[in-house]
């Protein structure tokens, strides 16, 4: 699978590195290494979802019990968690560490994921959440800390896009 | 039974718990009944309450967690069960509270008042001892019950479809989540 196993382990050692200890997730293609990591780590509670809104409340539920979480989704998991992002995460002024992977975007190869790449960004911006790519594993620990220290600082959602350069090793054709 | 009686009586027992309620009626009830920093009342994200109360127990797997449901809420995310029962975590106690209806909102039958049965839902998703109960007793000796029983719990209680003459709580819901967030700190 051409899903980089290395850079995954960099984007894993930056969301522990900014303090996340429990993680929500849906698998997704870009994510089973990142998920398969959080699994194997004691340290870390993996919470495998039915569905992502859950992860939301989850993450609210470990925001007032005093944890860091991460929600790990694709960005059709995004799209299905609206919800519970704004009448639960942004109602209530709880931080959320959205991880996404960006499906859909530039070198899309599966038809079925080109939609949702459409209207990531723009529902983003139409939610005023602040987000950011990912496309260096060298940028993953500043870039993850400074999205964790904004999410907490702000008590809002912030947005990492993992993004195809940094996910996907098989060279372009 | 009504759903302030069976509040009642239980309030004692759940006093020192972090509750987790839904918006609505139960908030309402609940609030009238006594207000405690340690009650959350989730006052919108329908269906949430659940994995509020799951993330909770799961960050501090020592503090008793009650999450008060609705039928309608738990439709609204009936795969919260199959994640419930994944990771049973063991000061997690599910109280559904299913009037057959979305009374705060005029009183709509849901897919209870048709046949669907939550608690078999429940057992079904591998919450084992879920259980319907319809009476007072029986519903008060339940969550005790749940309580002790050191697992995961679910109880689905059949109650009627009436609720407080007013949805008014003089609590605003960001003071409501910071106290809530301070009342669940460890302490130093």
């Amino acid at each position: 699978m051409p899903v980089s196993e290395a850079n995954s382990k960099v984007v894993y050692e930056a969301l522990k590195g900014a303090g996340v200890s429990i993680c929500s997730a849906l698998p997704e293609t870009w994510l089973v290494h990142l998920i398969r990591l959080a699994d194997d780590d004691p340290d870390v509670t993996l919470v495998r979802l039915a569905k992502e809104e859950e992860g939301v409340g989850i993450s609210m539920g470990a925001h007032l019990a005093g944890a860091r979480s991460a929600l790990l989704m694709q960005n059709h998991g995004f799209l299905q968690a609206v919800n519970g992002i704004v009448s639960g995460a942004m109602l209530y002024k709880v931080p959320l560490l959205l991880v996404i992977s960006d499906r859909g975007h530039l070198g899309e190869r599966d038809p079925w994921q080109t939609e949702g790449g459409k209207f990531t960004r723009r529902v983003l911006d139409a939610l005023n959440i602040q987000w950011t790519e990912l496309r260096s594993p060298d940028d993953a620990d500043r870039t993850v800390a400074k999205a964790m220290t904004l999410s907490q600082s702000s008590l809002s959602p912030v947005a990492v896009l993992l993004t195809r350069d940094l996910m996907w090793e098989e060279p372009a054709s | 039974m009504r759903r302030i009686d069976a509040l009642e009586a239980v309030y004692d027992d759940i006093a020192d718990c972090a509750v987790v309620t839904i918006m609505g009626a139960v908030a309402v009830e609940l609030y009238s009944l006594g207000h405690k920093p340690n009650f959350f009342y989730l006052e919108h994200a329908m269906g949430l309450a659940s994995s509020v109360g799951l993330g909770i127990a799961l960050t501090q797997p020592t503090r008793p967690v009650v999450v008060i449901d609705g039928d309608g809420s738990l439709l609204m995310n009936l795969g919260t069960l199959t994640t419930l029962a994944r990771y049973a975590p063991p000061n997690l106690t599910h109280i559904v509270f299913d009037n057959e209806s979305l009374l705060s909102v005029g009183g709509f039958p849901t897919a209870t008042s048709t046949g669907s049965d939550l608690a078999a839902m429940a057992r079904g998703a591998g919450i084992v001892g879920s259980r319907m109960v319809n009476e007072l007793d029986e519903f008060a000796a339940a969550v005790r019950e749940g309580l002790a029983s050191g697992e995961l719990s679910c109880l689905v209680a059949k109650v009627d479809d009436v609720g407080p003459a007013s949805f008014h709580m003089d609590l605003h819901l960001l003071e409501n989540r910071f106290d809530f967030a301070r009342a669940l700190r460890p302490a130093e």
